[in-house]
């Protein structure tokens, strides 16, 4: 039998409701799994072994008086580090917030614990989720599971090596530029980024506010549909949350595509592909089409402006959102201020690390006196014209099939020296957060180095039930099996 | 040459609040001058009768009846600064007194 910890949550669920186990069997097996490995991983900042397993007493004991808390009844899980939680320490990965205890819980920790998950702890992320690789954290440096010389990919990295290291059944990451999707492509794992406005943004630190969305990352798609729809909904809280109806994602994976047109932006397939990624994507299409999908080129006409309208915004957004980190209310104080003009430079300039202050530094510029209407304004217009494209791509097919990532994973340092070849590594993902549209990765192979790739499915506006459906049926149908990560 | 000064990233850094050293601001006059060269290949792009994009979402405002909720008790609300009296936050002097 496998253990407890090689599970998924949907299998875990059953297997409690069927009383093959107890919630405290499963909780103390995922606790033991990391114990034994997340010393080699570092995917964890915060184990929180004592209160899971009292939460896994209380949910025994639920089961045993024959209620049943909800859709994620003993289900162990990990939080990224930006989700504000009032246990334990919300520290964003930074030694601004090393020792900010969040006063309430955000909407989304909530939701997850009312439905009976358990939370394991907290995962390691790039600072304030501005990265792509996770090397941006203060805290610590976590490895991919599948080698650990290279990173796990970013912002959501110690989200993606904790599934994928079987540390938990999903994590929950966000995703501001590619930053779920991304990293759960290099650790081969499931990583669904929602519509913006179908998850409440409510306790989630805010990096790009009109680019920030949570969502899980998991070992399968039925996880992920299962993990979005305990998740997902208007919240009073945030006034950006949708007020639309919510499906039973669930219900979506049909494990059928017949009759669905995939769209393949002639942009996204160019030279520049690397011919490993271009030979994975098109052993998956073979799949879609054997499944009765059929494919049409689309046009994105504006992708090759992407990242220069992304990292405008994101970084604008970013100087603006990060103000509030002053030494006053919360967050590091530097001790040697002799008035409150020296209190918030000092403490701003020791208290984020350097790839925060260099976004500062740009959204800062980008919005100045001057500078507004060259860059800020136009940034603006052209995230217009990317929406526009995927409008009309969208008016001729369901969903838009590329690339995850443009790369494997890649060894530590790797991209470091570099600001700007790193932002490039976002290159399939940022059109996404800009347009607003859901996207999702899954495991589509693995590389000659046996490293896990991804590929993408985008869809219309607050259509994740297609892109569910389509990734499902990829999963069921597809063969690939990427086996566990190869550690210990 | 470059897009940006020194001059410039000083300039910026006051803004931004912050405080670099030397070494920082010659790395950022490279590297910022870097990213702004590769942004400037939105200039190629003519944008004269396009509408900027303000928000990720077609929302109009949203209202909510405007009555007093539950707020964070005071103590709660203090608990992580760095510097409190049970009442107030703390910081150092704002105003230089120069008759003092």
């Amino acid at each position: 039998m496998t253990a407890w910890y090689q599970k998924t949550a949907h299998e875990i669920v059953d297997a409690l409701m069927r009383g093959d186990a107890t919630s405290l069997e499963v909780t103390q097996s995922y606790l033991d799994r990391i114990a034994a490995v997340d010393p080699q991983v570092d995917a964890y900042t915060q184990v929180w072994q004592d209160s899971a397993l009292t939460q896994a007493e209380q949910i025994d004991q639920q089961l045993a008086d024959g209620n049943i808390p909800g859709p994620l009844t003993g289900v162990p899980i990990a939080l990224k580090e930006l989700l504000c939680t009032t246990d334990g320490y919300t520290t964003c990965a930074s030694r601004m917030l090393e020792n900010f205890q969040s006063p309430y819980n955000g909407t989304v920790v909530r939701k997850l614990a009312k439905a009976g998950a358990i939370f394991l702890g907290k995962v390691n992320m790039d600072e304030f989720a501005m990265g792509s690789s996770t090397e941006n954290s203060a805290i610590k440096k976590t490895r991919n599971p599948w080698n650990l010389r290279c990173v796990p990919g970013g912002s959501s990295g110690g989200s993606a090596a904790s599934v994928a290291a079987d540390c938990c059944t999903f994590s929950l990451g966000s995703d501001t530029g590619g930053s779920i999707r991304q990293p759960a492509a290099l650790c081969g794992c499931v990583g669904l980024k929602p519509t913006y406005g179908r998850v409440s943004r409510y306790g989630l630190v805010a990096f790009a506010s009109s680019l920030d969305q949570i969502g899980p990352l998991s070992k399968d798609v039925e996880d992920a549909a299962l993990a979005l729809n305990v998740i997902c909904g208007k919240d009073v809280m945030d006034a950006t949350s949708a007020d639309l109806p919510v499906p039973d994602f669930r219900k979506a994976l049909t494990g059928e595509v017949k009759g669905m047109k995939i769209g393949l932006p002639r942009e996204y397939f160019t030279d520049a592909l690397n011919p490993e990624m271009r030979e994975l994507i098109e052993k998956a299409i073979d799949v879609f089409k054997a499944q009765g999908a059929s494919f049409i080129e689309v046009s994105l006409p504006h992708t090759e402006y992407a990242v220069a309208v992304y990292y405008i915004i994101c970084t604008a957004e970013a100087s603006a959102n990060l103000a509030r980190f002053d030494g006053v209310r919360y967050g590091f104080r530097h001790p040697d201020a002799s008035n409150v003009q020296e209190l918030y430079v000092k403490s701003k300039s020791e208290g984020f690390g350097p790839e925060v202050q260099r976004r500062i530094m740009l959204g800062t510029y980008v919005l100045s006196s001057g500078y507004y209407d060259a860059y800020y304004l136009k940034a603006q217009k052209v995230r217009s014209l990317i929406k526009s494209d995927f409008d009309n791509a969208f008016a001729q097919c369901d969903v838009i099939l590329t690339p995850t990532s443009p790369t494997q994973a890649f060894e530590f340092g790797a991209k470091t020296a570099d600001p700007l070849e790193m932002y490039l590594s976002d290159i399939y993902t940022i059109s996404t957060n800009l347009a607003a549209i859901p996207g999702i990765s899954v495991p589509c192979g693995l590389t000659k180095d046996g490293l896990p790739a991804g590929l993408q499915l985008l869809g219309k506006p607050f259509d994740e039930a297609t892109i569910l459906r389509a990734a499902h049926c990829y999963e069921q149908n597809s063969g690939i099996d990427l086996g566990k990560a190869p550690i210990a | 040459m470059s897009k940006i000064t020194k001059e410039d990233v000083a300039y910026v850094a006051s803004l931004a609040q912050l405080e670099l050293d030397e070494a920082a601001q010659e790395r950022l006059v490279h590297e910022m001058g870097e990213i702004l060269n590769y942004m400037d290949k939105l200039n190629a792009l003519n944008t004269d009768n396009v509408e900027p994009m303000m928000h990720a979402l077609e929302m109009s405002n949203v209202f909510r009846e405007d009555v007093v909720g539950k707020s964070l008790p005071r103590a709660t609300a203090l608990k992580n600064a760095p510097q409190h009296d049970d009442e107030y936050f703390i910081v150092p002097k704002i105003l230089e007194n120069d008759n003092a």
